[in-house]
């Protein structure tokens, strides 16, 4: 055994350049493919997490999934009536904070209440038909981002005056209005609302910035005209990718339509799968060349050293024994090549990370890299494989051969 | 009577390609302890075929090459790869040695693969031969730093480094000056005559092969002459 090191390790010290020609071949397949798997699945994983983060987890609004039935065709039995007409339901969930407390008490998350409404804002001669999302701050901050999203003020400081509102960064600025401002609030269903401005968020998304207002559930309540009105309940679950079942346990319990991220995002998921077939074919076909080029250096040194076989051979060394060197050569460098192709990929990682991308519609972002153990296992695996793979057969092939026939062919 | 060393049996080595070549053809021959033995012939006549035939090198497509009293045709390659570790050295007409590694430790590897000295014992050796053989100041050059002559003779301490009982040689002076060739026949000579092993040489040379007890001329891979230690005697007396 120490001979057949000593014999792989002196071929690969004294070969020193071509060695470290192999060692760099396998290096940059995993340093490269460590990177592309980590910026595909860091974009990948940012982008869900933007779309998790720009909404509760789970949404309970008062809503039926099925269309109401009609009294009269319970009544009746009948397929269609004219000139009925229909029982309107009233708005709300109804008794919602007996709802939560049943929530709370086996859902693993947070809930909150909210309340949304439309309003008319009118401040400096301006009129804007905004969104009005009444909420609990207290509870709030567990169910979302807001209150991470404040750029001025805090969710707290709704609590600062009577009516005290927090606007979009995107509508203050087209309403002209900045922090501690007062601007009136309208609505179709009760008297106008002189609301002060408290605080400034930015969700990054221009939707959102553009037409969102947040006030205390009390003020939308007073906005909407009716007291004690809930009508969506936020639940953040503590696993994300939990949230389907939950929406679904939810849902059958209150008896209210629950939306869980993944289905009012149905659409962007299912591209998503697309998209991950293409990261699983792009840092595939890396892999693959990676080991290609890993097979033709390992082998290609192998071959050199036919000659040396054939003398091995005939000095009375065993195929066995002679084909375990190349094999051990080929794991040295594969091994050498891996450990510093992981080094390489993290240092790529970082590097990509650093780059700074500023866009008109966007904030300063950054390539958003995800760093798995896993991306670096799977790369290192395939190239140690690859290594050994390409040691092995051409070694088995060399160590074939009859010695006689290399010695012919040289004298 | 004594056993053979090596005894070839209608040995006989055709190549089936798209032409078929007989490159040995039905050679009887018995190499004795303490022989000499040189076959001779014109380029492509099949001595070295048959020399490698006798190492084991090759597999005899008729008949059967004993070492000893063994057949060794119908063994498997790592039987025959034993074999050569233990009862044979060979010395080609390139130097054949391996190119990263020391004098020394050419000298080594046979040793080591056969394992059969501890460490210190086996450097013992290797240092012993490579000092008998004159190259006692190059124990740590590799091959490219050496001279053709020290290679050679860093080959043939390699082929005697297992203590084998037979050298087989291929134009182990092809390749040398006049100076180099007279000493590596003299240290074959030496080898013969001192430890009573036995050597096999191919060559072309004419008075390499007066050197030998028995002269075998190889034409057409079939013995056509052998000329008998005593005739040997006879003409070194003339």
């Amino acid at each position: 055994m120490t001979l057949i090191f000593d014999i792989a390790w002196t071929h690969v010290t004294a070969r020193l350049r071509q060695t470290l020609v192999g060692i760099f071949g396998v290096a940059t397949g995993i340093g490269f493919s460590v990177m592309m798997a980590g910026l595909l699945e860091g974009s990948q994983k940012d982008f869900i997490k933007q779309l998790v983060d720009s909404m509760p987890h789970i949404s309970v609004t008062d809503e039926q999934r099925e269309v109401p039935i009609q009294p009269a065709t319970k009544e009746f039995d009948a397929t269609e009536f004219r000139s009925l007409s229909t029982e309107t339901e009233r708005r709300g969930i109804k008794n919602p904070l007996a709802l939560m407390e049943a929530l709370e008490s086996w859902l693993p998350g947070s809930v909150a209440p909210s309340v949304t409404t439309k309003a008319l804002i009118r401040s400096g001669g301006r009129d804007l038909a905004v969104s009005i999302i009444g909420i609990d701050p207290k509870r709030e901050k567990n169910v979302s981002k807001l209150e991470s999203q404040m750029i001025e003020g805090q969710l707290d400081s709704l609590y600062k005056a009577s009516n005290a509102i927090i606007l979009g960064d995107g509508l203050a600025e087209k309403l002209g209005v900045t922090v501690g401002a007062s601007l009136s609030l309208a609505t179709t269903k009760g008297a106008p609302v002189f609301a002060r401005v408290v605080g400034l968020s930015h969700a990054g998304n221009r939707m959102t910035d553009d037409n969102q207002a947040i006030v205390l559930l009390k003020t939308a309540q007073i906005l909407d005209g009716r007291t004690a009105l809930i009508n969506e309940i936020r639940i953040r679950a503590d696993d994300v990718m939990a949230a389907e079942t939950l929406a679904n346990r939810v849902e059958k319990q209150v008896g209210y339509k629950s939306t869980s991220w993944q289905e009012s995002h149905q659409d962007i998921l299912s591209a998503f799968q697309i998209r991950n077939a293409i990261m699983v074919m792009v840092v595939g076909a890396i892999l693959l060349v990676a080991s290609f080029g890993t097979y033709n250096i390992i082998s290609t040194i192998t071959h050199e050293k036919t000659r040396d076989i054939a003398i091995m051979k005939s000095v009375g060394l065993r195929s066995a024994t002679v084909r375990s060197i190349f094999v051990f050569e080929a794991a040295m460098i594969g091994l050498a090549g891996t450990l510093i192709g992981w080094i390489l990929g993290y240092t790529l990682c970082v590097l990509v990370g650093m780059i700074e991308f500023r866009s008109g519609f966007t904030d300063l972002t950054h390539l958003p890299i995800l760093y798995a153990p896993k991306h670096y296992a799977l790369a290192g695996a395939v190239g140690l494989l690859s290594s050994l793979i390409a040691g092995f057969f051409p070694a088995r092939k060399a160590a074939r051969v009859q010695p006689v026939d290399i010695i012919r062919g040289a004298s | 009577m004594t056993v053979p060393l090596i005894e070839a049996r209608h040995a006989g080595r055709v190549l089936h390609g798209e032409i078929t070549t007989t490159l040995v053809s039905d050679v009887n021959l018995r190499v004795m302890p303490g022989e000499f033995v040189a076959i001779t012939g014109p380029s492509g006549s099949g001595k070295s075929s048959l020399l490698y035939l006798l190492g084991l090198l090759d597999i005899p497509t008729e008949g059967d090459v004993f070492i000893g009293d063994r057949a060794t045709k119908a063994l498997d390659e790592n039987h025959r790869a034993d074999l050569r570790l233990a009862m044979l050295g060979f010395v080609f007409q390139f130097h054949f040695l391996l190119p990263e590694f020391s004098a020394l430790e050419n000298v080594l590897l046979p040793m080591r693969a056969l394992g059969h000295l501890n460490d210190t014992k086996k450097r013992e050796r290797a240092r012993e031969l490579l000092t008998t053989l004159g190259l006692a100041d190059h124990l740590w050059k590799r091959p490219d730093q050496l001279s053709g002559g020290q290679r050679q003779r860093v080959a043939i301490a390699r082929a005697l480094a297992n203590e084998p009982s037979v050298i087989l040689a291929d134009e182990p002076t092809g390749n040398l000056d006049t100076v180099s060739s007279a000493q590596v026949v003299s240290i074959l000579r030496k080898i013969v005559d001192e430890e009573k092993k036995a050597v096999v040489i191919v060559t072309h040379d004419p008075a390499l092969a007066a050197k030998a007890d028995r002269q075998i001329q190889i034409i057409d891979g079939r013995i056509a002459k052998e000329s008998s230690p005593k005739d040997h005697a006879a003409t070194a007396a003339s």
